[in-house]
């Protein structure tokens, strides 16, 4: 036995610093022995340790001197490797060293690069008892995990690579592997051993926030290894086990949002679930129902997991059922942000591909009522996301429970998004399917081709025989008879009305369809032409087309009325605003048809506040010459002309510059009228009446309403009315400013937007003061409230927005 | 330069409904007066002089259901209408008779005009949609037996049959059937072992009318689209596209061939009748008379070719009489 002469030379290395060269050349051979003879650090005892730690201590202390160079490193690097990592990491945290930092680094570099890190943790794992008390794991556990960051620390700018978390933590986990292969002999050579510092190891540096570094080289091993070998399994299962509660979720979340299938998760995590309480509550909670960032092979992983094992499905059901239960709580549905309805409806999907029919069978009820549940909210929501997400969920857990009987089925226009989502019913291959051969493929397709030209035998083709010049023996053609004149032989027009007032007539009386149809087309045209008359009709018109239902199927009616409809309010805007605004609040209207007045009086006032000088077409770019050769209806046009001309005609140019681009210009149009437009709608929002409740559940039509107002206000720039408009914007604003529905809260802060724009600074400051400030407030509430990411966004630029209009004021010259 | 297109000979007003369908009698020896025969939606089936331009006879039959197809059987006296009262009426007008001897009820809901061929004297064969969606039904006439029903196979998907034609090779043999079906397709039935014996796809829309020339066992079809096709039979018995005509205006109500096979008139859904030569379908004249949907066209029978007339009917209430192409 080595173990006094060992004693003895640690002590006499660790006294006498004035001999400590060749002491520690002594005790170094000493120590080489004694673990060659004892086969492993962990066969020292207690005594020894803490020697050998006194030993490194002093070794570290001494003067450069007494450090024999090339052997002080070896005492590091053979020794204990607990000892050594914490005597270097302290040296490096000592006030005064005695030790250069830099040496301190190039030894850990070495320390780390020789897999000292494995041996460390395997001294550990050998003998969890005798590493120490709890306390001396805990701060050992500490340096391992923090290791990057003190050095980073000590050395600032001179930190060499391997030190970096990206190169550090994987090498980690190189160590942590070599680890588990040591701990996996050992349990096959019948000796017993600990993994709870590996997993504590691991948990924290996944709390760390480095699970894709560790991960990254732990998991494509852990997943061949545990293949097909149980003992690996167990190992695995066991290493996750271990992990201490506070830490469990980052590592659960850094195994889900890693591994490539469920299967690897399964062979992974075992029923970690099952077992730990905390894991259960990661996976079954929090990432489902709490959070909503992961991507969807994240819940497909999860979800997958849950299914593949029988233990686990009683979970999958449980799960269903919560999801469901968010997902058909209308409370849910109006105030969490559509990305994470999303997120919810996905999850349902997932877990319905996992269920079996008697799984199925066995809550069908409660799918049933929660379903019917759901789907009513979802309907109720004016984000047409939520509606057609609430469709989709709803289609697909009424195909799961009918499977003999009707199902659900909803319109709605297939997208990418709809797409994917309903792919996730079908439940992704497993991994192993093979592509099918070459040669099935042909076999199929040849088995397909003879049915192909069977079906070709029985009914014969359309397709033309030529024909035949020999058979077709007709020696007299027709030549004998002469045509007639046929070159009025024309596509069929059906005459359109000419005069406004046969188009009421057609519109209201006819029963002649064609006719019908002929007038709404034409009828657009017909008022733009022809101003006088439609002024006289325009408020009959006006109430003709809001009441003008589609008799027949003509390609794009809405859009014809609607055209008619603004043609005939920017002719005559003041009878036919009042009309649309008062009717907008009258009884007996579908929501269909307030919501075209809005569309109406949007459309009208974009093109009564556009300048139109130069006709309905906006030019852009390129330099024009500044007269305008086309002789112009307008009478102003012709004036300005001939000023031109004439100014031409008697200047003489000497060069001529780049000229200059005219600028579109014309009246405003929306000026006199923009009153008109706005103050009726904004008036009576608040009294309900029998069949229209704007605060109540017609809360679509306000949020078609508030987002009209804004357009409205933009337009309004520049207007003589824009102050007082806005002052009832703001008050407006102010008194729906909590309303519960996205939609609505959009709309008002565009409202704000618009407003913010439209209304001078100046007018802004002296007439709202207050009710500014007041908003101010609200929109920072937003900004820090909302559940809706696009409401947040909003008001943020709409404070950015007030903070520029403060500062422009404070800069301008008052 | 081309002549322009003729004026209608002469306009007969009065039925004070759309007109539906239109028949001819003018093969009778003098004094026998040419007759036509028209029905209309108000259910009338009126009875015009073409001497003296006037109506001689309304007929109501169809309880002011509109009537769509009227065909003599023999000579003038004996009458055949179908209406939208589901009955198909046989009439005796002989002596000034205005009588309905017997009547058959259809049970079908459909618009397919009946089709009618005499087999022997006083017995007929009358081809009639029947009430079973996809079928038809053939009926001995007077004797109201029923000789066949033709039901496609299932699965075939025609749809209802919307226009039938039963003719024969040459008299005395095999009557055969030609319908045209909702999906497109012209079908050919053997009558006597009431199976298909050819189909062919004409048309992507219902084929709205046809008309089959049994000596050059060719045929002529017209559906909602732009398109008229033309089709013949071989010796095989299958059906074969021969040419298709682009027409200028979608729609086509009615087609009828000449009885002397030289032309053919179609009834358009743009107003307008169309001419064509039969042999090689040249387009030969476009009638733009009507203001409203022409529903119907016929020949007349007269001996003399140089009396020969063409009528057409229309949603506009008037039924216009040519005369064109009588020369040849």
């Amino acid at each position: 036995m080595a173990a006094p002469e060992l004693e003895r030379a640690l002590r006499e290395a660790a006294a006498g610093p004035e001999r400590a060269g060749e002491a520690a050349a002594v005790a170094l051979g000493a120590v080489r022995a004694a673990l060659a003879a004892a086969g492993g650090a962990a066969a020292l005892s207690e005594r020894e340790r803490a020697l050998f730690g006194a030993f490194l201590r002093s070794l570290a202390r001494a003067p450069r001197a007494a450090r024999p160079e090339g052997v002080w490193q070896r005492c590091f690097l053979e020794g204990l490797p607990a000892p050594a990592l914490c005597v270097l990491l302290e040296a490096l945290g000592c006030p005064r060293p005695s030790l250069h930092p830099k040496e301190v680094a190039e030894v850990l570099e070495q320390f780390l690069q020789e897999g000292r890190m494995s041996a460390l943790l395997w001294e550990v794992c050998q003998q969890p008892a005798q590493a120490g008390s709890p306390e001396l794991q805990e701060a050992l556990l500490n340096r391992i995990v923090c290791l990057p960051d003190y050095v980073s620390n000590k050395l600032e700018g001179k930190n060499p690579p391997v030190f970096f978390p990206q190169n550090y933590f994987p090498l980690l986990g190189g160590a942590i592997i070599q680890v588990l292969q040591k701990i996996s002999d050992s349990l096959r050579g019948g000796l017993d051993c600990s993994i709870s510092f590996v997993s504590h190891v691991l948990g924290k540096v996944c709390i760390h926030g480095r699970q894709k570094e560790i991960l990254g080289i732990l998991l494509p091993r852990l997943m061949d290894l545990t293949k097909s070998d149980c003992i690996w399994q167990r190992i695995c299962w066991r290493l996750v086990e271990c992990v201490p509660d506070r830490w469990m979720e980052a590592v659960v979340l850094g195994f889900v949002q890693r591994a490539p299938g469920a299967d690897v998760l399964s062979r992974v995590l075992g029923n970690l679930v099952v077992k730990n309480k905390k894991a259960q509550f990661v996976v079954t909670q929090k990432v489902l129902l709490l959070q909503y960032g992961h991507t969807t092979a994240v819940l497909q992983n999860l979800l997958g997991y849950l299914a593949l094992d029988s233990l686990r499905r009683a979970l999958l059901i449980k799960v269903l059922q919560e999801l469901l239960e968010t997902w058909s709580s209308s409370s849910a549905v109006k105030h969490s942000p559509p990305e994470q309805q999303q997120y919810i409806s996905k999850a349902i999907l997932i877990c319905l591909s996992h269920l079996k029919k008697t799984e199925i069978e066995s809550c069908r009820q409660e799918l049933l009522t929660s379903m019917m549940e759901g789907v009513k909210c979802h309907l109720d929501s004016s984000l047409p996301q939520i509606r057609r997400l609430g469709m989709i969920v709803a289609e697909s857990i009424s195909a799961k429970i009918n499977t003999d009987g009707p199902v659900l089925k909803f319109q709605y226009e297939e997208d990418d998004e709809v797409r994917e989502l309903k792919s996730l019913l079908v439940q992704a291959l497993p991994f192993c399917a093979v592509p099918s051969l070459p040669d099935e493929k042909n076999d199929k397709a040849d088995a397909a081709l003879p049915l192909v030209s069977e079906s070709n035998d029985k009914s014969h083709t359309a397709a033309p025989v030529m024909p035949d010049e020999e058979l077709d023996t007709e020696l007299d053609s027709d030549d004998d008879l002469i045509p007639y004149d046929m070159s009025e032989d024309k596509e069929v027009k059906i005459k359109a009305p000419v005069y406004i007032r046969d188009c009421i007539e057609a519109l209201t009386g006819s029963e002649d369809m064609d006719k019908w149809e002929a007038t709404i087309k034409a009828l657009e045209s017909l008022v733009r032409k022809n101003p006088e008359a439609t002024r006289e009709v325009s408020v009959e018109l006006a109430k003709i087309l809001l009441h003008l239902e589609e008799k027949t199927c003509i390609e794009g009616f809405v859009e014809l009325r609607q055209r008619a409809q603004v043609a005939v309010l920017t002719t005559d805007p003041i009878p036919v605003a009042k009309y649309l605004t008062s009717q907008f609040y009258s009884l007996n209207y579908s929501l269909r048809q307030r919501m075209d007045i809005l569309d109406v009086l949007v459309l009208a006032a974009q093109e009564l506040s556009y300048p139109k000088s130069h006709g309905k077409t906006k030019h852009s770019g390129g330099p024009k010459p500044c007269i305008q050769l086309l002789p112009g209806s307008d009478s102003s046009k012709d004036w300005r002309r001939i000023v031109d001309e004439r100014i031409k005609s008697k200047t003489r140019r000497f060069a001529t510059g780049q000229s200059q681009m005219e600028l579109a210009s014309g009246a405003n149009e929306f000026n006199s009228v923009a009153g008109h437009f706005f103050f009726p709608l904004i008036q009576h929002f608040d009294r309900p009446l029998t069949t229209f409740d704007l605060l109540g559940e017609d809360h679509f039509v306000l949020g078609r309403l508030v987002h009209t107002l804004a357009v409205l206000m933009y337009l309004a720039v520049n207007t003589v009315a824009v102050a007082a408009m806005g002052k009832a914007l703001l008050e407006f604003v102010w008194a729906l400013r909590f309303h519960t529905d996205l939609y609505v809260r959009q709309g008002l802060l565009s409202c704000i937007s618009s407003l913010l724009i439209s209304v001078p600074a100046e007018r802004l400051l002296e007439d709202m003061t207050e009710e500014l400030l007041e908003t101010q407030s609200w929109l920072g509430d937003v900004v820090e409230k909302d559940p809706d990411g696009d409401c947040r966004r909003l008001a943020l630029q709409n404070l950015l927005f007030m903070e520029n209009l403060k500062k422009k004021l404070q800069t301008a010259p008052s | 330069m081309a002549l322009p297109p003729p004026d209608p000979q002469f306009v007969l007003r009065g039925t004070s409904a759309a007109v539906h369908t239109l028949h001819f009698s003018c093969g009778g020896q003098e004094p026998d007066v040419p007759i036509l025969f028209s029905g209309s939606e108000n259910g009338f089936i009126h009875v015009w002089n073409l001497k003296t331009h006037r109506v001689d006879t309304a007929l109501d039959g169809h309880g002011r259901k509109s009537v769509y197809c009227v065909e003599t059987m023999g000579d003038k006296t004996r009458l055949l209408s179908q209406g939208r009262d589901q009955r198909i009426c046989l009439w005796d007008l002989a002596e000034g008779r205005t009588a309905v001897t017997d009547s058959v009820f259809t049970e079908n809901v459909g618009f397919c005009r009946c089709s009618l061929l005499t087999v022997a004297q006083g017995r007929w064969l009358m081809a009639m949609a029947a009430k079973a969606l996809e079928e038809v039904q053939v009926l001995e006439l007077p004797s109201k037996t029923s000789v066949c029903t033709l039901k496609p196979e299932a699965g075939a998907k025609l749809g209802m049959p919307m226009c039938l034609k039963l003719w024969q090779l040459s008299s005395g043999s095999q009557p055969l059937l030609l319908a045209g079906y909702e999906d497109g397709s012209v079908v050919l039935w053997n009558l006597s072992m009431g199976k298909p014996l050819s189909q062919l796809a004409c048309h992507q829309e219902p084929v709205m009318s046809l008309d089959f020339d049994s000596e050059k066992t060719k045929g002529i079809s017209g559906s909602s689209e732009k398109v008229l096709s033309i089709w013949s039979l071989n010796e095989q018995q299958n059906l074969q596209v021969y040419k298709t005509h682009n027409l200028v205006n979608a729609g086509i109500s009615d087609i009828t061939i000449r009885p002397d096979k030289k032309i053919v008139a179609t009834a358009g859904w743009d107003h307008r009748i169309r001419i064509f030569g039969w042999k090689k379908l040249k387009p030969l004249a476009v009638l733009d008379y009507h203001t409203a949907t022409v529903h119907c066209v016929s020949f007349s029978n007269h001996k003399n070719p140089r009396e020969r007339l063409l009528a057409a009917g229309s949603k506009d209430h008037r039924i216009s009489i040519w005369s064109i192409y009588t020369q040849t």
